[in-house]
């Protein structure tokens, strides 16, 4: 090709289009998984109506949402208020240009790639904030002050059980750290017990951290329906509320991802044959699946409950397995 | 400390437990029905609105026009109107009117028939757009039913007149207030005039069928001849509801879901 255009460029408006191709599917069929998981955990089939099983369904609600009026309310922070919810959004697409989501396919290779999705994911809490805090709304404010002190909460013990995996890796590239597990499912970061006996712990912490991070049930206080409304997004009509609550499947989907990456080998396969994108994908549905499965199992927790098991259980427990794994690694 | 260990591995057993429950919850088969494609099979006492029952071996309806059903009614739902047919002795029904709107479905009617003519529907798909969708022509309905069955039924006409008939001294006055229509005036419903005068008091003046009725007040057995004619129905009730039952039994009412595609 005689094109004067260079490779590079090409191949990230490509991965751009990729990622939020990837991403718009997904937060819409994410939504028909949900109903349809809830469906069968409750014994009933789910949306049926529309298309076979309700697979037109998402479709079905996005043209309702975007052909809805964007209101915005009276003596709100118009700025703040239409800013939210894209606030909330892009950082979800952008932490996924450093997932490797196979040997080869990653936008971007980053050497602190990890790092670039945790100070993203920062951002995701502070929107969500902002959304709740500009809505000139009681139970919005309420919401808002509620998902700040949760996400302090729970990023300290999330970044604790991180570093773990970071000492035990020597990299914040996800790329090599996902290297690193190549092999067989004993070789991954979860069955890791030589330099860390509590391993698995580590993951299960990672795992209700990324829970509360997502706003997910039995964390999810940002919209408690029964007490708040709708908590944060209380005053968002059409697609201002579909937008963030796209992001919430996008915030689930990059979460699932990273737990993928850090914990469960990546796009390596667990017999040692065919690695590739679909086992990353495997692993990162089944994951979704179990965030689904914890939804409509278990009922919210009251907030000091939530507060009590991080400060009182997850931190001290997750700084218990640094310091092991510390110790671990100056011993062997 | 032991017991805070003991504590959260306690909480995390019930954890999993439940999360164990639910997945087993998951793989089993649904249990709701599918509405408008599947239904529950409908009670065999199931009180729909009523509805006209046909002569098993015609076809044609049982109901001879007694107005029983029409007297018993405390909410005036019931217009009943009848014609005998050239050739025939038995009057028959040519019109029945069930005012849904008012119904309470207290089943006054269906006690006071003696016949079995008339019986509870297993109709409950009752939606409408307006308040008329519920004013239903029952006769109307039991042709629609026999035409399914393969039979016509024609709307009876009036043979030509009788003798007695045309005797206007048994029509007493009340006729002045015409209250076959749906909303009757009040009054009526409280105090309901005698036997003889009730038939001629709810139909139309107008009507040929009027005399004929009044003519025959008299003939007919009725339950309680000079009494108000509500005391009819509860009297009569005892020995209707044994019979009531069984037909209510109807078969088929098989404790399966009904697909209905």
């Amino acid at each position: 090709m005689n094109f004067s255009l260079s490779a590079e460029p090409v191949r990230l408006v490509l991965f751009l289009c990729g990622i939020m191709a990837f991403v718009g599917l997904n937060a819409a069929y994410l939504v028909w998984v949900e109903r349809k998981g809830a469906g069968r955990f409750q014994r009933r089939p789910g949306p049926t109506e529309v298309g076979y099983a309700g697979l037109l369904q998402p479709i079905a609600d996005a043209a309702k949402l975007l052909s809805k009026q964007l209101l915005v309310p009276k003596g709100v922070d118009a700025t703040l208020f239409r800013l939210a919810p894209l606030m909330v959004m892009a950082p979800a697409l952008m932490s996924l240009a450093v997932v490797p989501f196979s040997e080869t396919l990653a936008a971007r290779n980053l050497n602190l790639g990890l790092l670039m999705i945790f100070a993203l994911g920062s951002i995701n809490v502070m929107a969500v904030m902002l959304g709740g805090w500009s809505s000139r709304n009681k139970y919005a404010i309420i919401s808002a002050a509620r998902v700040v002190s949760q996400n302090v909460a729970y990023e300290i013990p999330m970044l604790l059980v991180v570093t773990t995996v970071i000492m035990m890796t020597g990299t914040m590239n996800l790329h090599e750290i996902v290297g690193q597990q190549a092999g067989a499912f004993w070789n991954w970061n979860l069955f890791a017990l030589k330099s860390n006996p509590m391993m698995p712990v580590t993951f299960l912490i990672f795992y209700i951290c990324m829970l509360a991070e997502t706003n997910r049930a039995p964390f999810d206080m940002a919209e408690a329906e029964s007490e708040l409304v709708a908590g944060a997004y209380t005053e968002y009509s059409g697609m201002g509320f579909g937008v963030f609550f796209m992001a919430e499947y996008a915030n689930i989907l990059l979460g699932c991802s990273l737990g993928t990456v850090l914990f469960l080998g990546g796009w390596h396969s667990p017999i040692g044959i065919l690695p590739g994108v679909f086992w990353f994908l495997a692993k990162m549905y089944f994951l979704v699946f179990s965030v689904v499965w914890v939804r409509w199992t278990f009922p919210r927790t009251q907030f000091y409950g939530l507060l009590n098991l991080s400060w009182k259980l997850l931190i001290p427990v997750s700084l218990f397995t640094l310091i092991l794994t510390s110790a671990m690694m100056k011993l062997f | 400390m032991k017991k805070a260990i003991k504590e959260v591995a306690g909480g995390l057993k019930s954890l999993a437990v439940g999360m164990r429950i639910t997945l087993g919850q998951f793989f089993k088969p649904t249990v709701t029905v599918h509405y408008p494609r599947e239904t529950l099979p409908i009670p065999p006492r199931f009180r729909g609105h009523i509805e006209l029952v046909r002569d098993p071996n015609t076809g044609k309806p049982l109901c001879f026009s007694c107005k029983l059903c029409e007297r018993a009614c405390p909410s005036d739902c019931i217009t009943v109107e009848g014609v005998k047919p050239e050739g025939s002795k038995k009057k028959t029904v040519s019109k029945y009117i069930l005012d849904f709107t008012k119904c309470s479905l207290c089943g006054s009617c269906v006690e006071a028939c003696r016949d079995g003519a008339i019986r509870f529907s297993r109709e409950y798909n009752l939606a409408g757009l307006s308040k008329e969708d519920f004013i239903m022509d029952l006769f109307a309905r039991l042709q629609e039913e026999a035409k399914r069955d393969g039979i016509i039924i024609e709307r009876p006409v009036e043979g030509p007149a009788t003798p007695v008939a045309a005797k206007p001294a048994t029509a007493p006055a009340p006729t002045a207030s015409p209250e076959g229509q749906p909303a009757p005036a009040p009054a009526a419903s409280v105090a309901k005039p005698a036997p003889a005068a009730a038939p001629a008091g709810r139909v139309e003046a107008a009507s040929p069928a009027v005399s004929a009725d009044a003519a025959r007040g008299g003939e007919r057995a009725l339950p309680a001849e000079g009494k108000p004619a509500n005391d009819g129905a509860p009297k009569s009730a005892a020995s209707v509801e044994p019979a009531l039952c069984a037909e209510r039994a109807q078969p088929g009412a098989a404790a399966e879901k009904v697909e209905v595609k």
